[in-house]
């Protein structure tokens, strides 16, 4: 990997977060611009609002799978964690507003549980967390699919509400997911479980002969992944007013999610990453949806567009000389 | 493996031989023949060789996508776009052949170019542009699937003339035990053989090694980029064999192929080639379609609802790498497959410790 040496000329490196964010601008304006020969206004409120809307719910679930990339796993069973919470949180409201608190925790002890069953499988069975968490996922699809023909449940106005309001033009979903961003961004850096989670994506071997207990920083991973998915599927049950068993793999959470967090520069082997990479990386894709729907786009073609940004974006990154090593190792952190 | 060198008396050569059974890479095969006569059991025409044969031909498709991801996977890489190369190749065979039987030819020259150039495309950009597969494929899926949805307006569309679907459908009749030889049999049968010589071949060798360690693999003068390009170009042409088979039986939708790639991953981590390269045997990834496929019919035949399928699939895929994990594991400690994990780190961890610098230079 350490290719870029090797290389006759030194190129200006970058840091990858930066290069994300100089994406985004950069698709802001030809998005703006598309827009506007299209005879919209792209910076129109409700069209901020609009694309702020739609980084909340992958936001949600990207920033979890960040953290389990950074280990060196990844987790594709979030959209079926996302549909289970989204049903177990609206059976369990049936529209009364008394039982809001009883529904969103059992959705999140739900998912809490499906991430421990991911963490558990890949740190102590040693299974690739492909795999393991393709089989997990499995295995709550199969129940969904039996025990669920339809949407079910409903959920009351109160709860609703949170989908549908917003502090001026920034919706409160959006909010959320963004002050979640920031205390797991905190938690990455201010936390010794944090930094557990770089060092063992680094390098799990190396981590282990530091005296680093392995398994920890993964299996936390994987929950707080879980639980980002099922706050996701508690905020796509408020948008929809019912829990739905295939709101997950219809919006295709799983790859999206991974995509994003690749588009935001996390290194798909991990160890090295970040939250606000990330974030820029499910604004990118947000922007570009919202452009492609002004402009009237053929929405199977917006798939085409997707596939060919994210290989371009991570040539671009690994093609140019990215500086890869984050300053937090020049930094205090040494002294451990 | 080699353990050849001297003629060993019968007794350790039936040990051998259950060792390799119960080892990862012979466990699929004990885990399939047990499917197969508890399918026998349920429903003692199964093993009536004409309903056998259907039942091969059945798994045709989804083995001979699996023999050319096992390429893709030993190398260390992945293939996610398989199944839609699946629906573009019925789509094409499906709007470009139509009803003139003339067209049979070049349209399926057409579709393996179609085959090479997505490969190419794939592997190029994996290895040139150094982009993870994992990222490469899922972006050739999105963009394929995207085109084909394009194309078709998301519905069935096309009708291949009836004698090019003879290739998924029909067989050689009149066969005395069987009674039919279906072609995708005999197309399985050959692309079986075809794996197993490539795989024994050099490049078959250095592409293993090149999974196991790219940097090795470099010093000692492979190209890798191209041998790790062609298990890419391998994968999408056994995708274009099993699209050009489904067409066949399935049909002209864009949503033929759906989820192959994943299916296609699991038989291959079921015959024990493990995730992330250098360690798979080709003939071991072809009966972990079969063995996944025997468990569905199983399930069906146990009148088990069909919905709880993809439960008892992920139940199975966990336990079959948690078991060749800790296998692997165990033999690689302990020399002794069975061993408890246990002693064989008790066994290693001494002789490792004057040393640790040696284990970790590496990254």
């Amino acid at each position: 990997m350490s290719t870029a040496t090797t290389r006759p000329k030194r190129r200006m490196r970058l840091d990858s977060t930066v290069i994300v964010y100089i994406a985004l601008i950069v698709v802001i304006i030809i998005g703006a611009i598309l827009v506007n020969t299209a005879g919209r206004n792209f910076f129109s409120l409700g069209n901020i609002r609009d694309i702020l809307t739609g980084m909340s719910v992958l936001g949600l679930v990207a920033v979890g799978q960040t953290l389990v990339i950074l280990t060196g796993s990844l987790d594709l069973s979030v959209p079926y964690v996302i549909s289970l919470s989204s049903l177990l949180a609206a059976e369990t409201m049936r529209g009364n507003p008394n039982n809001i608190a009883q529904g969103v925790l059992l959705a999140l002890a739900f998912a809490a549980i499906a991430g421990l069953a991911n963490g558990l499988v890949v740190t102590k069975l040693k299974v690739n967390g492909f795999i393991a968490t393709l089989g997990v996922g499995l295995i709550i699809k199969g129940y969904l699919d039996t025990n669920y023909q339809g949407s079910a449940g409903s959920v009351p106005a109160a709860f609703q509400f949170i989908g549908a309001t917003g502090l001026g033009p920034v919706p409160i979903s959006t909010i959320i997911m963004l002050a979640l961003a920031t205390l797991v961004f905190l938690f990455l850096r201010k936390t010794r479980m944090g930094h557990h989670i770089y060092a063992v994506g680094g390098s799990l071997e190396v981590s282990r002969l530091s005296g680093l207990r392995t398994a920890r920083p993964i299996i936390v991973a994987h929950v707080i992944c879980s639980v980002m998915a099922g706050l996701a599927g508690l905020l796509l049950a408020s948008r929809l007013g019912v829990g739905s068993p295939t709101v997950g793999s219809q919006g295709g959470y799983d790859l999206l999610s991974i995509a994003a967090v690749v588009l935001g520069g996390t290194i798909l082997a991990g160890g090295r990453g970040s939250i606000w990479g990330t974030i820029g990386g499910v604004a990118i894709f947000a922007v570009l949806d919202s452009v492609m729907s002004a402009i009237q786009f053929n929405p199977f073609l917006k798939d085409v567009v997707r596939g060919v940004v994210i290989v371009a974006a991570v040539a671009i990154y690994t093609g140019r000389g990215v500086e890869r090593r984050r300053a937090r190792f020049a930094t205090k952190e040494v002294q451990r | 493996m080699s353990d050849a060198t001297t003629a060993p008396a019968f007794g350790t050569r039936a040990l051998n031989a259950l060792r390799v059974l119960i080892s990862p890479r012979g466990a699929v095969f004990l885990l399939l023949a047990i499917l197969l006569v508890a399918i026998t059991a349920l429903n003692p025409n199964f093993a009536d060789p004409g309903q056998f044969i259907r039942f091969v031909q059945r798994v045709a498709p989804i083995a001979i996508v699996a023999i050319g991801q096992y390429f893709v996977i030993v190398s260390g890489e992945f293939d996610l776009s398989v199944g839609s190369v699946i629906a573009t190749q019925v789509v094409l065979a499906g709007n470009l052949i139509g009803q003139d039987e003339s067209k049979i030819v070049p349209v399926t020259l057409l579709m393996i170019g179609v085959g090479i150039l997505i490969g190419l495309i794939n592997g190029l950009v994996t290895t040139l542009l150094r982009v993870p597969s994992f990222i490469v494929t899922l972006g050739m899926m999105l963009a394929l699937l995207g085109i084909v949805y394009y194309v078709t307006g998301g519905s069935a569309s096309g009708n291949p003339v009836d004698s090019f679907r003879e290739i998924g459908r029909g067989g050689i009749r009149d066969v005395p035990i069987f009674g039919i030889i279906p072609w995708a049999v005999i197309i399985l049968a050959v692309t079986l053989a075809v794996a197993i010589l490539i795989s024994k071949s050099p490049y078959g060798k250095t592409l293993i090694a090149a999974g196991d360690n790219v940097t090795t693999q470099r010093y000692s003068g492979v190209r890798v980029w191209w041998v790790k390009t062609s298990a890419f170009v391998i994968s999408s042409l056994s995708a274009t064999i099993a699209g050009i088979l489904l067409v066949g039986y399935a049909g002209v939708h864009p949503s033929v192929g759906r989820g192959y790639e994943f299916i296609a991953i699991t038989a291959v981590v079921l015959g024990g080639v493990v995730l992330g390269g250098g360690r798979g045997w080709v003939v071991a990834a072809a009966a972990g379609a079969f063995t996944l496929e025997a468990l569905f019919t199983l399930l069906n035949f146990a009148d088990v609802p069909s919905t709880w399928r993809d439960t008892i699939q992920g139940v199975i895929i966990i336990a079959a790498v948690a078991y060749s994990a800790v296998a692997f594991r165990a033999r690689r400690k302990g020399r002794a497959p069975l061993a408890s994990p246990e002693q064989g780190k008790a066994s290693e961890s001494a002789p490792a410790d004057p040393a640790p610098h040696t284990t970790s230079m590496e990254g």
